[in-house]
């Protein structure tokens, strides 16, 4: 499968590999990490939490490609422990690359401070581009990702009481459904007629609230589907 | 279950006269030989002329008249019922009520009843007239519990008092009037025949008993509750009352013996030595007990991991290994190897993350139809279908409608949307159900299509007007198409 070159031509995305299936690793390894073409330079994998950790460290990547179900904790434990190299604005961005659909997983990994989630169905083309705009300082939403957020704020938005700051807007809303209905960022713009540049600021402050929304009410709203 | 009293059929299996017009359960050959336990179903008292009826093939009325005439000698028909209560277990996996009757006598021998026979068979044992009083008893125990002291003649009718035991609540109630009953009717028995006065010991020793059987009894309710998962809070604080009545009739017995032996003077000394031996023996068993308990606990959680497993490698083996072998033989077909593939990693996943739903019997509500519909377009076209559902209601009428339209839809997607993959979003809001449908393809003007091309016009669009709703077909911003269906759920 060919790889065209990605948006950001010409500049090289660092990325960190963590999954603890060697076959899965190396085969993302073959279909990005070909840097003359892609621009991706994977400088280090990981297959559990420690080595995860360590290795995230040591390279100090632009993107660790971070797999959700993983030995020692999983990658909500990475992303505790590597939440000082988070913190900086030009530091470590993880994204949630995960085959799981449970949304308990996901959302968990959001939460923890990952930019962004892709299922591992994705093709290499949209990986590279959702890297790239990872490294950008985007968040990156899958439909499916789309899909679990408008569900959790469905549940939490109900009683009109809550935060103003838990809530998602109107233009959020339809910025998240238009992606779960499978529209690019760019078709996202055309149909609302507004800026990529817009849509990415949305898509950045659903993410930070989804980040910033409180435990109680995501823990409520997983008891509603019993997921917990 | 159907209340007690207002049907006894299925709580009467042992009645010939109301088993008379039951049918007959198919026939299976001899009657296959078991051992001996107490039946939980259709019991009376502690279930052991029901078990023992089964266990020896007799009906079961004989067994309990047998246990009747054995108590007018010198009450040896109590004992040995008291007797066979304690030693013999509960069983579990019996047949079903109902079953018992279906054993017929006829020339000699036991054989399956024919609906017919059951009835003539075994009337010999018992005429209608006694059903009927039964059934009058039961109405009177499970309605009335004040009354039956008064209603019944206590000794011959507490042997076999005609408490259910097939539910809980108040079935309960009625097996402990029937239980009251026994002891009372064994007590003026014992009056008129004026044991009493020759063994003075009697009414402690009937204490004992009765506590004893109490307790015993509870322990093997624990185990039953176990069995069937009856509800658990509710049953609790019952089980403590009977425990506690127990415990506390048979400290009275206790005592009561003690004081007629004359040691009632130095009952103190007494209580106080048994307790220093109980603390003794405890000391000393304790830790054991304690360790075995322990082991006990370790011991079922190792077996539950196991069956899990177990139960994890039987899935893998009959899905996914299946599949595997199956995708080498065909190795040379890419399509069909991607059609499997897809199905099974849908299974699995689905399996996986989602047991709840999986294990209920396909719940009817919009998430699982339309996954369904999605498996079973992406299976019949080859083409993947990507979901994404949020909320979900109960399926109606122009839900079931509407996705009929989005399966049109998406069958329009995979074959014309170029092989990429569909995107669906399903969502529910208020009661407004939408769902999109969008493909990569070359895309379509709506208005060009030919007028003898009904797929969209009739499948889609008509179909959402006639039940209501609206179908909007238009081209995506970036190529493609996307067919929005909207419909408002129908009133409950």
């Amino acid at each position: 499968m060919g790889v065209p070159p990605a948006e950001g031509a010409g500049r090289v995305a660092r990325v960190v590999l963590v999954d603890d299936h060697r076959m899965f690793r190396t085969g993302v390894r073959a279909e990005i990490g070909r840097t003359e073409a892609t621009g991706i330079d994977v400088v280090g994998e990981a297959d559990d939490v420690e080595s995860a950790v360590r290795v995230v460290a040591e390279t100090r990547p632009d993107v660790v490609l971070l797999d959700v179900h993983l030995p020692g904790g999983g990658g909500a434990e990475v992303l505790r422990r590597s939440a000082a190299l988070m913190a900086d604005p030009q530091g470590v961005r993880f994204l949630a690359l995960s085959v799981s659909d449970a949304a308990e997983d996901v959302i968990g990994v959001i939460r923890g401070g990952a930019r962004g989630y892709v299922t591992k169905t994705i093709t290499g083309t949209d990986l590279v581009n959702a890297i790239f705009r990872i490294s950008d300082g985007d968040a990156v939403f899958s439909p499916r990702l789309a899909g679990f957020v408008l569900d959790a704020f469905a549940a939490t938005d109900t009683p009109p009481v809550d935060e103003d700051l838990d809530r998602l807007t109107q233009r959020e809303r339809e910025v998240l459904r238009l992606i779960a209905r499978g529209y690019a960022y760019k078709e996202i713009a055309k149909q609302l007629f507004i800026s990529v540049k817009t849509v990415e600021s949305h898509v950045s402050a659903v993410l930070r609230k989804l980040q910033l929304s409180n435990r109680h009410e995501l823990t409520r709203w997983a008891t509603a589907r019993r997921l917990v | 279950m159907a209340a007690p009293g207002t049907d006894p059929k299925p709580h009467v299996p042992d009645t010939p006269s109301a088993a008379g017009g039951d049918p007959a359960s198919p026939a299976e050959g001899r009657p296959p030989y078991r051992r001996l336990y107490r039946s939980p179903h259709g019991r009376m008292l502690g279930g052991v002329a029901h078990g023992l009826a089964v266990h020896l093939g007799l009906p079961v009325t004989w067994v309990r008249a047998a246990f009747v005439l054995l108590f007018f000698a010198q009450g040896i028909g109590a004992l040995l019922y008291a007797a066979f209560w304690f030693v013999v277990p509960i069983g579990i996996g019996e047949p079903a009520p109902g079953s018992a009757a279906h054993w017929a006598y006829v020339d000699g021998a036991f054989v399956p009843a024919a609906p017919g026979q059951s009835g003539s068979a075994l009337r010999k044992g018992g005429p209608g007239r006694v059903a009927r009083l039964r059934e009058l008893l039961q109405r009177t125990f499970q309605g009335e519990p004040a009354l039956p002291a008064a209603a019944a003649p206590p000794a011959q009718e507490g042997a076999a008092a005609p408490a259910e035991r097939d539910g809980a609540g108040k079935q309960g109630l009625g097996q402990l009037a029937a239980l009251v009953m026994l002891v009372i009717g064994i007590m003026a028995l014992l009056n008129a025949l004026n044991i009493q006065t020759a063994k003075p010991y009697t009414w402690p020793l009937l204490a004992i008993g009765v506590g004893v059987a109490l307790v015993w009894r509870q322990a093997d309710d624990s185990r039953w509750q176990r069995w069937f998962g009856l509800e658990e809070g509710e049953r609790r604080r019952g089980a403590y009352t009977r425990v506690g009545a127990g415990v506390l009739l048979v400290v009275a017995g206790i005592i009561g013996f003690l004081i007629l032996q004359g040691t009632g003077s130095t009952i103190g000394s007494v209580i106080e030595a048994s307790i220093a031996v109980l603390a003794g023996v405890l000391v000393l068993v304790g830790p054991y007990a304690l360790r075995m308990w322990q082991d006990l606990g370790a011991e079922r959680t190792a077996r539950i991991r196991a069956q899990e497993r177990a139960e994890i490698a039987a899935h893998v083996h009959d899905s996914v290994l299946h599949t595997l072998t199956l995708i080498q033989r065909r190795a040379e077909d890419p399509k069909e190897v991607l059609r499997l593939a897809r199905a099974q990693e849908r299974e699995l996943r689905l399996w996986l993350y989602r047991p709840e739903a999986a294990a209920e019997d396909a719940p009817d509500t919009l998430a699982e139809r339309i996954r369904e519909v999605v498996a079973e377009v992406e299976d019949r076209h080859g083409v993947p279908v990507e979901l994404v559902c949020v909320g979900d209601c109960p399926m109606d009428e122009r839900i079931s409608a509407q996705m009929r339209a989005a399966r049109e839809a998406m069958v329009n997607a995979a074959k014309y949307g170029g092989g990429g993959p569909v995107q669906v979003y399903a969502e529910v809001e208020g009661r407004t159900v939408s769902v999109f449908v969008r493909d990569h393809g070359p895309g379509f003007d709506p208005d060009e299509v030919p007028e003898d091309r009904m797929g969209v016009r009739e499948s889609i669009v008509g179909r959402m007007k006639r039940n209501g709703g609206t179908a909007r077909v238009r081209p995506a911003p970036d190529g493609g198409t996307e067919v929005e269906l909207e419909m408002e759920r129908a009133d409950d």
